[in-house]
């Protein structure tokens, strides 16, 4: 739909090679490290970017992610302000996909059509709120799509193929199936049920379908990124921030450096992936 | 005009969407969706199912030990000088409390479905302690989430559950209150998608558990209808309970809802007042939002965050309340008041004394507002209040607030 969502995946098909997706929570552990965390992650090899919106109840989340949320509101993250993020990149990269991910209700207080309006000024491509499964359409899907912004659904482990169209139906952009039934942080499964799984989502769109939830080193990326489109990695990038903060929980010199070392490694993986996929 | 029509009858919702108005919803992730789905479907059949009838009426009558009596507080009303005074005794059930009632309808359904292990969450326990029962009583295992606020304050709910055989595990999270355990047994939910039935204790949550809750907790308002009918010949000028997440005060309101001329009114947790954060009292002084797969009002700060609140009682301390009262508010049916935590220390001293019931202090909160509007009722008027719980569990934190030695 968008049109950077859907040049990067061509892109990124052209090389033969699944896309880097890398999670990171806006705020955390403040707006400018956060910003810088950003600006740095398309050179350490991240093809689309996953904005996340801090919520006080991450009700999918392992404590990994729910801490990061946490240090982001203590910041003084707002919605607002994750919309900022957002715009303060664009003014170095109009080519980056990003998209927002989080829970429904900082955008429902906000306002839907406002926060269209901003998301779109801000120069985001797709959405992810975890809370609104396709039989809540109405609420943002629907003016989403309208606005041209990619409403991005979850699959999982629990969608079956008679419920795999339903959740299709509205989906653009991309894909985003979970790896297992459990939240963020949990141990990744076998590769090859995953491979399975997205083979069964194939055969219902032509959509790229990115793989989530528990990929954590650059062999996770490598394996999975054999069979999907995309990888995206997101507990282990908030770990990494989360160890390099001082005491107190603020910055530490090296926060922004220990991201890029660890999204390189990963984009070493993904890189590899069909190489393996080849043999 | 852009007041919304009133419906025929205010007892016709949900919509198939679980919708009460624009409460309601099914706002959860995806891998929840099938599994609310499944509930959806097997409850509608049970809800149909003579045997299913048959076997929570048998359960009603042996187990919980219905109806619970109405009882007409002689000496609170003298002393009132007002309103005639009935309560309605859940605090009379097995494990002390209406939660029971929801516990023995969901353990059922869990078995149809047949599912092998229970979850619940838990605030004062009372929930907590009623889903290990019920999981004793039909051999399953239970694991109980609790906020590590809650563990400490309702102790003697924390120890019953282990004798049941229950498996309770405190939540660090936030305030370590209900919301938080909410929260966590929402991650195990998703986690063991297969096997494991959430029996969640309120009238919340995604659909169609506000309905399904209510339906199961009904049986209060059905019975107290008939019996205020018997005893007095009319119904009732005034029906009165305590909301949490509202399911004692949905499952009393509901039969009454068509009854134009009984008057239904829900008592938040006013905390320590309502200027700042340290209240619960979610439709006084909160705005509509999505939490825990209903959209419901919520404490929230303008982004949306949610609050934590306060209250006394941990059985109130929930930041939402059930989508139905939220609804039933906003078309104006219900009216919801708040009553400050001193207020409900002062009710529960005065039931104590005058009528020689120790109440919980969840109840207490519907028993103050009680002793603020029955003095100015007419004698000839009534009022019907619901007694949730009995208040052992909450002897100690009542000693240690009152200055009192054990
Ligand atoms: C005795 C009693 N009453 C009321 C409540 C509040 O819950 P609800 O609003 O769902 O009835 C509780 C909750 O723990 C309780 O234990």
């Amino acid at each position: 739909m968008t049109v950077r969502m859907d040049k990067r995946f061509a892109a990124v098909k052209a090389e033969g090679r699944p896309a880097l997706v890398t999670y990171f929570m806006g705020g955390d552990p403040d707006f400018d490290t956060s910003l810088g965390i950003m600006k740095a992650l398309p050179g350490a090899g991240s093809d689309i970017i996953e904005l996340g919106m801090p919520f006080s109840d991450p009700m999918a989340d392992g404590p990994a992610v729910q801490m990061a949320g946490q240090r982001a509101l203590k910041s003084g993250q707002t919605l607002s302000k994750t919309l900022d993020l957002a715009a303060k990149f664009r003014e170095t990269d109009n080519d980056t996909p990003i998209v927002m991910m989080g829970y429904y209700n900082p955008i429902y207080v906000y306002g839907v059509d406002k926060f269209l309006d901003d998301a779109i000024a801000a120069g985001i491509d797709g959405l992810i709120v975890v809370d609104l499964p396709p039989e809540m359409d109405d609420e943002l899907c629907i003016p989403a799509l309208a606005k041209g912004i990619n409403f991005i659904r979850l699959a999982t482990p629990t969608t079956d193929d008679k419920r795999l169209p339903t959740v299709l139906k509205n989906t653009s952009g991309f894909v985003y199936y979970v790896s297992m039934n459990g939240i963020t942080g949990s141990a990744l499964p076998d590769p090859s049920l995953i491979a399975g799984a997205v083979k069964r989502i194939k055969g219902h769109t032509d959509l790229p379908v990115c793989v989530g939830f528990g990929v954590k080193t650059a062999d996770h990326a490598k394996a999975i990124g054999a069979s999907a489109d995309g990888v995206v990695v997101g507990t282990a990038i908030v770990q990494q921030i989360a160890g390099s903060l001082t005491k107190d929980g603020k910055a530490g010199p090296d926060t922004v450096a220990s991201v890029v070392t660890l999204v390189r490694g990963l984009a070493t993986g993904v890189r590899a992936a069909r190489l393996v996929a080849a043999e | 005009m852009n007041e919304t029509p009133k419906p025929n009858s205010f007892r016709a919702g949900p919509d198939e969407d679980g919708r009460f108005g624009i409460f309601g919803g099914r706002f959860v992730a995806e891998t929840l969706m099938p599994l609310i789905l499944d509930l959806q479907g097997e409850w509608e059949k049970a809800k149909n199912d003579p045997a299913f009838q048959a076997e929570l009426a048998d359960l009603g009558t042996h187990y919980i030990g219905r109806p619970s009596p109405l009882y007409f507080a002689e000496r609170l009303t003298e002393h009132l000088g007002g309103a005639k005074i009935y309560f309605k005794r859940e605090e009379l059930n097995h494990t002390g409390s209406h939660k029971i009632n929801n516990c023995i309808g969901q353990i059922l359904l869990a078995k149809r479905m047949g599912k092998t292990r229970i979850i619940a969450e838990t605030g004062a326990g009372q929930h907590g302690v009623a889903s290990a029962t019920v999981a004793a009583r039909f051999g399953f295992p239970c694991v109980v989430y609790m906020g590590a606020t809650d563990v400490e304050r309702q102790a003697p709910n924390v120890f019953r559950m282990k004798l049941l055989g229950a498996e309770v595990i405190p939540v660090t999270a936030g305030n370590g209150t209900l919301k938080d355990a909410m929260n966590e047994a929402l991650r195990d939910w998703v986690t063991n998608v297969e096997d494991t039935y959430y029996l969640i204790g309120t009238a919340a949550g995604p659909h169609p558990y506000p309905e399904l809750v209510r339906d199961f907790q009904s049986v209060i308002g059905k019975e107290a209808r008939e019996q205020i009918l018997e005893a007095e010949g009319r119904l009732p000028d005034m029906v009165i309970a305590a909301v949490g997440g509202g399911s004692n005060a949905i499952g009393i309101f509901h039969p009454f809802l068509d009854d134009a001329g009984v008057q239904i009114v829900g008592v938040e947790a006013g905390g320590r007042g309502l200027q700042g954060v340290e209240h619960c009292a979610s439709i006084t002084a909160g705005a509509p939002g999505v939490l825990h797969g209903n959209r419901t009002y919520l404490l929230q700060d303008h982004d949306g965050q949610i609050l934590e609140g306060h209250s006394v009682s941990a059985g109130l301390d929930y930041p939402g309340i059930g989508p139905e009262h939220s609804w039933l508010h906003d078309i104006g049916r219900a009216e919801y008041v708040p009553i400050m935590d001193h207020e409900a220390l002062d009710a529960f001293q005065v039931l104590t004394r005058l009528e020689g019931i120790i109440p919980a202090l969840e109840p207490s909160h519907a028993l103050a507002e009680v002793i603020k509007r029955a003095p100015k009722m007419r004698k000839d008027q009534i009022i019907v209040m619901n007694l949730s719980g009995r208040g052992d569990k909450d002897i100690f934190t009542v000693a240690k607030i009152l200055g009192m030695d054990m």
